[in-house]
């Protein structure tokens, strides 16, 4: 293969799988603006704290990655339902952008109180040290592969959960349309309540799968808001299949990015994507509807 | 003792021109913007460089670091101003993101992280520091007054009127006649304009600008300065950014008094009563502590026996 082409492909792989990883916190953010219809920013400090719950698992306790993650799950999403029921369910009778605003200010007061348990310094999960996988010109770390696995089983699971189940299907009804279901008799509250810890739960596991690419401090959810968000805006907000083709497309389009731009930049080709897509097609590639 | 009161009243008008700016675009026209700090920057950086490199006397950089603002600013309305509200919010959080990147990273340009220093300021070589304070503090004492009397002028005029109306309801404002987008692309530019003018304010008072300055908390202190003045109210904006900059020096203070915290978890903490003190604004005084006060049109007396609403 000729230099340039084995570049590009090598960067393909790489923008695959940071847009797989990507999908995971963008569903969530996706799935609580289907239902609740309002940005919730605070899904940037329980990436965080999902990333900090799977530390505490897997370098204090001792846990392999698996548990970790799943740990980093269940805990983001019960401080996400904690959270919203304690905060940000009373702003919403005041309208999307009073609850915007509180949920900004909801994710900077979560990030100091990580910020004053663990302090600033940045640290990493206990991971092997292990030679990459070579397939040709191409190379792929096997932790890559495995964040690559867990992403893709957590979005199987998902998208299982809302085809199959009961409460699944009751989830979609209330995103597609929340006084139909409401007359059905399907109580709100415990969808929005399922929806903060499905969503929240994914914000915190791509926080870890995030930080075990890197390493992890207070700002790992913030530092990453903006490519959630463009993968979420990019596949249509509010559409989780919508959020996967999103998240893909911002992660091939920000490695594609570094042929001719440093990587430093990478988080602001997300906003040139979100401008690109609101001007063109503000609906975003697949749509608004739900799933 | 006199130069920390004189710096503290000094930032206290720059947050007030900020207050006073996001005002016309939250208070009036109820369109949210979550990345102000960012219009901030974008001012700080034009009014600096121009001086710095190009040799523009301070109030021309502060002229074009205004002007520039607000065109950056009409842009990021206009790209925005037919969806639905939160995409503004999440365009405005993303924007301001973005200029910290580039801030960051543009070395060639903007020194990157290490900041641009030796910004000018107004006599700066010639007065001592304190003669140089007090003639700064009436600068933006004479600026901050005079964007509180076009403000006002905004405010009672039939254009703020109209974005008052907008911000009540959008589709009454159309039916009206009036031309929604228009509208608030415009407040969005006035407004953006006033937080621009705030950066090249600050960026020439304290000659140092870097990209660390320009965080989102900042965004959070002047929502607070709103708020605990009283949203669309703009005497209350002027006084909200003096009871911030109170505030968050007070806990400057207070904190390292705590025992058993050090300097991160002090900052942390900090940062931690900001956000909640936002919170529980929001929550129980959205309106503000001093509410708008709308004219009353007094209702039209109905002769007795005539027109009685039957029962």
């Amino acid at each position: 293969m000729p230099p340039l082409l084995a570049e590009i492909a090598q960067l393909v792989v790489n923008g695959v799988m940071a847009g797989t990883i990507l999908a995971v916190p963008a569903i969530g953010l996706t799935a609580i603006y289907a239902v609740l219809r309002f940005p919730n920013f605070a899904l940037a400090s329980h990436a965080t704290i999902g990333a900090f719950a799977g530390y505490i698992a897997n370098v204090k306790l001792g846990l392999p990655i698996l548990p970790s993650v799943g740990l980093a799950f269940l805990v983001a999403g019960a401080v996400g339902v904690a959270t919203d029921e304690v905060v940000l369910k009373q702003f919403r009778p005041a309208g999307f952008i009073t609850t915007a605003i509180a949920s900004i200010a909801l994710t900077i007061a979560l990030e100091n109180i990580v910020r004053f348990a663990f302090g600033n310094e940045l640290r990493g999960y206990a991971l092997p040290i292990e030679r990459d996988w070579r397939f040709g010109s191409i190379r792929v770390g096997p932790q890559q592969v495995q964040n690559l696995a867990v992403a893709a089983a957590a979005m199987v699971m998902l998208f299982s959960f809302l085809a199959f189940t009961r409460t699944g299907k009751a989830m979609r009804a209330v995103a597609d349309n929340p006084m139909l279901a409401s007359i059905k008799g399907i109580n709100a509250d415990m969808i929005s309540r399922l929806v903060n810890f499905v969503g929240m739960g994914l914000a915190g596991l791509g926080g870890m799968l995030i930080g075990l690419d890197t390493t992890i401090d207070p700002l790992t959810g913030f530092r990453s808001i903006l490519s959630v968000f463009a993968a979420a805006v990019v596949g249509g907000l509010g559409s989780i299949p919508g959020a996967v083709v999103g998240a893909l497309t911002v992660g091939v389009g920000e490695e594609l990015c570094l042929l001719f731009l440093s990587p430093d930049y990478r988080s602001a080709v997300g906003f040139v994507a979100i401008l690109l897509v609101l001007t063109l097609r503000p609906r975003g590639i697949l749509g608004q509807r739900a799933y | 003792m006199e130069n920390y009161v004189i710096a503290m009243a000094v930032s206290a008008g720059i947050y007030a021109l900020m207050a006073l700016g996001v005002n016309v675009i939250w208070g009036m026209a109820g369109m949210v913007n979550l990345g102000l700090v960012g219009f901030f920057a974008v001012g700080a950086y034009v009014s600096a460089l121009l001086t710095l490199k190009l040799g523009l006397p301070i109030a021309a950089g502060m002229g074009a670091g205004a002007l520039a603002t607000s065109l950056v600013g009409a842009l990021v309305a206009l790209i925005t101003v037919r969806l639905r509200g939160d995409y503004l919010a999440i365009v405005t959080l993303g924007f301001a993101e973005t200029i910290r990147i580039v801030a960051s990273n543009t070395i060639w340009l903007t020194n990157g992280t290490d900041g641009i220093s030796g910004i000018a300021g107004p006599y700066r070589g010639t007065l001592s520091p304190e003669a140089f304070n007090l003639l700064y503090l009436a600068i933006v004492g004479t600026i901050v007054t005079v964007a509180y009397l076009l403000a006002e002028r905004l405010r009672a005029s039939p254009f703020g009127r109209v974005l008052r109306a907008i911000r009540d309801d959008e589709q009454v404002a159309a039916v009206a006649g009036k031309h929604v987008a228009l509208f608030k692309v415009k407040a969005f530019a006035i407004g953006a304009g006033a937080l621009g003018l705030a950066g090249a304010l600050y960026a020439h008072y304290t000659s140092y600008i870097a990209p660390d300055i320009f965080v989102p908390l900042l965004t959070l202190y002047i929502k607070l300065a709103l708020l605990a003045g009283g949203l669309g109210n703009n005497r209350g904006a002027i006084i909200g950014a003096f009871a911030i900059v109170f505030l968050l020096e007070s806990t400057r203070f207070a904190i390292p008094l705590v025992p058993g915290v050090s300097a991160v978890q002090g900052a942390a903490l900090r940062e931690l009563l900001i956000a909640a003190l936002l919170i529980v604004l929001l929550r129980y005084r959205p309106q503000g502590l001093v509410p708008e006060q709308l004219r009353q049109i007094p209702a039209r007396a109905v002769p007795p026996g005539r027109y009685q609403p039957t029962a």
